[in-house]
């Protein structure tokens, strides 16, 4: 029988999300008794004086929940741990933070009485630009310590021993700076929350639109002082996440600690200005990057990079997560031994910042490619050359900041992508159309994606709580049927229908008799949750693992209720068979007789249960992207006309949805290159607060994405899969803002800023004409 | 983000809105198609306490031509002007420039004159009104009135209509079949307001052009016409490079402000590039 | 602060429902919270991400800018109206499953119904219409190539 793993399935979630039965947080919501409102700082940094709310308003402040602030540790001597209270009651850090929150018994009227709260602040000067931040006799955006600079939150070094050696040697040096702006994860459906006591059993449910419902539990336990069986969060169907949905909601522990308080249900559901407001940033980075080269091959590579990483540190993995992430992999694809990097995040009076879809990937990638192309030039060899000469290509590869790259396709995926682009042919068309005032580009993205990694990869970062192993429980019941319980926590990804075509295949069963149950601390196994294109990776080795250890008890108790070696037995089309003759026995008899006749079996075999704990190192993804894109010079503004994906995830289990994530991925990574920004103001003030300002694309500015896979076979993941979840949005705005750059040529500009707006690339061709005239 | 409390009522003639509006004051604001109001309101950046709902009042919706004006009542639909057959340069123009507001959605439920008593300074109707010097048909409690397009726009969302006075109609000029009608929009994306958008109507007899009107939206507090860009066009012929010239000085002419989707300086590269391109194009 | 409610009828998928809004209620909360038809989800509730859109009069509009007072006397429909209980998808449901046309399902129901009025028109579109007409609602996941795709094997099914 044909395997289900490489199979386009329909996914199983589907039908029931297509009728409209879906159950997002909302939908719970409707049955809540209260309804909050939180009443949020108008005001970037300030002190608060007073706070009031007139009788008959249910409304709360600081000093009505007691719980401990959310305190992130890394253990590293350069991180500064910031404390992050669930209300804020005395400093004001950004615009938007929570200071109280309303209860009414809906949600209008609540959102009508928090408008009654009075409260005061002494305004202070904002510290908003990383470049002020930790100049010296700065403010603090925190009273603490700060070994470096002031506001300097990590300050991390990496520098390999012959560095300065070799890059003294180099016959040419070429320097970039890139430049990220504020961005956000922007999931369709906003944060929200339902927290409701039981008062029969004296247990709180915190149903939630998270990404990691164990660390929910987790830290709202710890801050609250309470034993996590106190606490049941639940995850149900998840509107989209990327990152925005990974980290601990103040939100959250506040509306915990008031239903408990009192003995209530109480629903919050973010308004999409309040998501802007006050859910994560991301991405406000700069980086500058010198390579040097020698005899065309890059040799070491020199950076500094600079994050700017809000008031507060993000629960679990801390406002490290960008810079720490950027160091360890700026070097990416390429292969060279020497690297010199600092890294710093610094804090101001802006929203927090957390993961988003890539991390700091798409703007690291940005900074590599952006350094090949403009050396390319300035060598005068050709960038698919100079690629080609320098992407890695042994395997396993030791990175200079210590990572080993599992096998892939790097120069492979270049190659092909080459040939699929048809160079000459559009160079030919790049000149003609140029005659014609029609200026055309094309750019290229070759990039790595580290995914899967446990533990180890978590521990080496120092966390103080180290992410990273998955576990499943497998039980088969009595008439044959398959459920999985994993701690993983999927939200669109097709995770269930994926894990049923790999049980389906070591089981000989139907994916559709195997159901998958997840987002439940009660009812499923501890689990990190699903981030950083993790789940297919570590997820799926451990349900590998559980559905073998199920096999083999099925062959094992057919062996005992047939009387003959389990060696001499195999799985086929959902029954047992002797090998080389008619005799076998249903599946489902096999499950009957574990559980009803377990009397006739060795002792010991009753029941059909298993269990799967993956936690790998980690295996790397690869992809090369490349865009043409027709720059209107008059108004700066670029229309994507070809986008080309060849992407190696190792073994595809459903391509149909490694295709999703990577149309969705590009969709985002044009987004991030081009449309979505958020801009504050010079008092820190957010001005992109709605879906006017702040820009996700439709369909109209999304191309259509031709997407070809390679599959290196590697031992780094159980089941061949590599992570994919991110790909997209990291290859995406190198290739674009290098498309843009070569459409431009012929003006000398170099675009190194995303997004690369009309207005901005405007300002650049404005400039660069006045000094050609 | 529920919108403040307000009562509700439901208007069955011009009269009887007029009347509600009078017994309600300023308090008190009118539904047409909601799909501006509406947003406002659940910002709480509007705050009614009485919605007079005019949507049901079927005398307002539809357009007629008598001799040389078009009348399009105020509670015709973007998506009915938009699949409409108005004769002429205009009706083209009516159709393109409806096409672009919005997405199909906000066209099936906005109106013409929801729209222009929004007074966005970057609609499309408010760039046409201002373009054709529309004359806007208003009643009140002492009866009709008329307010000329270049008096109607007083400032972004505020129209020179009295708080007791409801739009019932808006006079077009139907336009001879020697105008030549254009509008060009710059949007980061689809559907979304103009960053800025030039509207043009230019009459050419004999390859001269005869009358030039050019309506720039996104530049300022409300729609703008490109005087010294129309008064260069008169009496030339209409040249690459005469569209040219107009498009520099039309640029020169308008002194927008930047924001967060652009600077002054984008604002203006905008309005060159788009004079150009709206007067070289025709979409008759 | 909340003023008299009214009491109004509103007609979705068929059924008439007697229901008490206070006048600010708009028709995507008065399906979720007084109609119990919770699958059609609010993204934004200022009228650009579509993911409230339902039919009414067979025309798509978006819920949350529609007033449940003005949908009185309306024939709304919503995405439980597609295909009932034990009912086999409708042929955009099914399009939708087919093409893997959606992640985590926010936006869906929204599509549906944008994509529904689409297919029952009598015009069959050109791909640039197509676009158009798509690109009034917003999707964070699938970067909408398969939406298109979903949508154009729906026309053709229908047609057929």
């Amino acid at each position: 029988m044909r395997s289900w793993v490489g199979r386009r399935l329909p996914r199983l979630e589907d039908p029931t999300i297509l009728r409209g039965l879906g159950n997002y947080v909302a939908d719970v919501a409707v049955d809540a008794k209260l309804f909050a409102t939180f009443i949020r700082s108008p005001i970037a940094a300030g002190k608060l004086k007073q706070a009031s709310a007139p009788e008959g308003v249910q409304c709360y402040f600081a000093r009505d929940i007691i719980a401990q602030p959310i305190r992130p540790v890394l253990n590293r001597p350069d991180y500064v741990a910031v404390e992050m209270p669930i209300l804020a009651f005395d400093d004001i850090r950004f615009a938007g933070e929570p200071i109280a929150v309303v209860l009414a018994s809906t949600q209008a009227e609540s959102e009508d009485l928090a408008e009654l709260v009075d409260f005061d602040i002494d305004v202070l000067a904002p510290v908003l630009d990383t470049q002020s931040a930790s100049a010296s006799g700065t403010r603090p955006v925190h009273d603490v310590d700060f070994p470096s600079d002031v506001n300097v939150v990590i300050n991390s070094n990496i520098k390999t021993p012959n560095f300065d050696e070799v890059f003294a040697a180099a016959d040419v040096v070429v320097e970039v700076e890139v430049i990220s702006h504020r961005q956000s994860a922007m999931p369709l459906e906003t944060r929200g929350s339902v927290a409701s006591f039981d008062p029969r059993t004296g247990r709180t449910t915190l149903t939630t639109s998270t990404q990691m419902p164990h660390i929910v539990q987790l830290g709202i336990c710890e801050s609250l002082g309470i034993p996590v069986s106190e606490l049941r969060v639940i995850a149900p169907d998840v509107g989209g996440a990327f990152g925005g949905k990974m980290s601990l909601a103040r939100e959250d522990v506040a509306l915990v600690a008031l239903a408990r308080k009192l003995r209530t249900s109480i629903a919050w559901i973010e308004t999409r200005s309040e998501n802007f407001l006050s859910s994560w940033h991301s991405r406000e980075q700069v980086y500058r990057v010198e390579g040097a080269f020698k005899d065309g091959y890059l040799t070491a590579l020199k950076a500094d990079i600079l994050a700017d990483v809000g008031a507060y540190s993000c629960y679990p993995v801390t406002f490290g997560v960008e810079p720490l992430m950027a160091m360890a992999e700026l070097p990416g694809p390429y292969n060279f031994a020497e690297y010199s990097v600092r890294s710093r995040a610094v804090i101001t009076n802006k929203c927090p910042i957390a993961p988003y879809r890539g991390v700091s990937r798409p703007v690291q990638t940005l900074a590599m490619e952006r350094l090949i192309e403009t050396a390319a030039l300035k060598m005068n060899m050709d960038p698919w050359e100079l690629r080609d000469r320098n992407l890695i290509h042994e395997f396993p590869y030791r990175s200079p900041s210590g990572l080993v790259v599992d096998p892939g396709s790097y120069r492979e995926s270049l190659r092909l992508a080459k040939k699929l682009s048809n160079v000459e042919e559009f160079r030919d068309r790049q000149a003609k159309a140029r005659e014609q005032g029609i200026w055309i580009g094309m750019g290229i993205s070759s990039f790595s994606e580290r995914t899967g990694y446990g533990t180890p990869a978590f521990a080496a970062r120092g966390m103080g709580i180290t992410p990273g192993f998955e576990r499943v429980s497998m039980t088969m019941d009595s008439s044959g049927g398959v459920e999985l319980r994993i701690g993983a926590s999927p939200h669109g990804q097709g995770l269930t229908t994926a894990l049923a075509q790999l049980v389906a295949d070591q089981l000989k069963i139907d994916p559709g008799d195997i159901r998958v149950i997840h987002g439940d601390t009660d009812s499923t196994p501890f689990g990190w949750g699903t981030f950083a294109s993790r789940s297919m990776v570590i997820c799926g080795g451990a349900t590998q693992l559980a559905a073998n250890d199920m096999r083999d008890q099925l062959l094992n108790i057919a062996g005992a209720m047939l009387e003959i070696s389990p060696r001499d037995l195999i799985l086929e089309d959902g029954e047992v068979r002797v090998v080389g003759s008619p005799v076998s026995v249903p599946i489902a008899e096999i499950a009957r007789t574990a559980y009803l006749s377990s009397h006739l079996l060795p002792e010991g075999s009753a029941g059909l249960y298993s269990t799967g704990e993956y936690d790998p190192a980690g295996t790397f993804s690869d992809a090369c992207h490349v865009v043409e894109v027709e720059v209107d010079i008059e108004t700066g503004g670029v229309e994507i006309v070809k986008y080309l994906v060849v992407e190696d995830a190792g073994i595809l289990i459903n391509p149909a949805i490694v295709d999703g994530q990577i149309h969705g991925g590009v969709a985002q990574g044009i987004a991030n290159a081009l449309y979505e920004e958020l801009v504050y103001d010079s008092q820190g003030n957010l001005l992109s607060t709605t879906f006017l300002d702040y820009l996700p694309p439709t369909m109209a500015e999304i191309p259509h994405i031709d997407i070809h896979h390679l599959e290196t076979h590697t031992d780094a993941s159980l089941t061949g899969a590599k992570g994919v979840g991110e790909g997209g949005t990291i290859g995406a705005p190198a290739a674009i803002l290098n498309a843009i750059t070569d459409a431009l040529s012929p003006f000398g500009i170099s675009i190194n800023e995303m997004p690369a707006t009309p207005s901005r690339l405007r300002d650049k061709i404005r400039t660069a004409q006045e000094v050609m005239q | 983000m529920k919108p403040q409390a307000f009562a509700y009522e439901r208007a069955e003639s011009v009269d009887q809105a007029v009347a509600a509006l009078v017994e309600h004051g300023d308090e008190a604001k009118v539904l047409a198609g909601g799909q501006s109001l509406l947003p406002m309101m659940n910002f709480r950046l509007a705050r009614p306490e009485v919605l007079i709902d005019i949507g049901g009042i079927s005398d307002l919706r539809g357009w007629s031509l008598s001799q040389d004006t078009v009348t399009i009542r105020s509670l015709t639909r973007h998506c009915d002007i938009q699949n409409s057959d108005v004769p002429g340069p205009l009706g083209a123009l009516l159709r393109y420039a409806a096409g672009l507001v919005g997405h199909l959605p906000i066209r099936i439920r906005g109106t013409f004159g929801g729209s222009l008593a929004h007074s966005d300074p970057s609609s499309e109707w408010c760039m046409m009104a201002t373009l054709l010097d529309a004359r806007m048909h208003v009643m009140g409690p002492s009866g009709a009135r008329v307010i000329d397009a270049r008096d109607f726009f007083l400032t972004v969302f505020t129209p020179a209509i009295e708080f007791d006075e409801v739009l019932t109609h808006i006079e077009l000029p139907a336009l001879g079949s020697n105008y030549r009608v254009n509008l060009k929009e710059f949007a980061r994306r689809a559907g979304d307001f103009a960053i800025v958008a030039v509207m043009s109507a230019i009459e050419v007899r004999d390859n001269v052009i005869t009358d030039a009107r050019l309506c720039a939206g996104g530049v300022s507090d409300r729609a703008l016409r490109l005087v010294q860009a129309e008064a260069a066009l008169i009496g030339q012929a209409p040249t690459p490079e005469t569209f040219a010239q107009a498009a520099s000085l039309a640029s020169q002419e308008v002194d927008p402000n930047g924001d967060l989707h652009g600077s002054k300086e984008f604002r203006q590269d905008l309005v060159k590039a788009l004079t150009k391109r709206s007067l070289a194009g025709s979409l008759t | 602060m909340s003023s008299p409610r009214e009491s109004i009828t509103l007609n979705v998928n068929g059924s008439n429902y007697d229901i008490d809004v206070e006048p600010r209620r708009s028709l995507a909360d008065a399906l979720r919270e007084d109609c119990h038809l919770t699958g059609t989800r609010l993204g934004c509730e200022h009228g650009v991400c579509g993911a409230c859109t339902v039919l009414m009069n067979d025309e798509p509009v978006r819920a949350c800018l529609v007033l449940a007072v003005q949908a009185q006397g309306q024939a709304v429909r919503t995405v439980e109206g597609l295909s009932v209980g034990s009912e086999p998808l409708h042929p955009v449901q099914q399009a939708f499953w087919e093409h893997h046309a959606l992640q985590c399902g926010f936006c869906t129901a929204g599509f549906l119904m944008l994509a529904t009025s689409i297919v029952e028109s009598d015009n069959v579109p050109t791909d640039q219409e197509l676009t158009d007409v798509l690109a009034s609602n917003l999707c964070r996941c699938t970067g909408y190539q398969n939406i298109k795709k979903a949508v154009c094997s729906a026309i053709e099914a229908t047609r057929k």
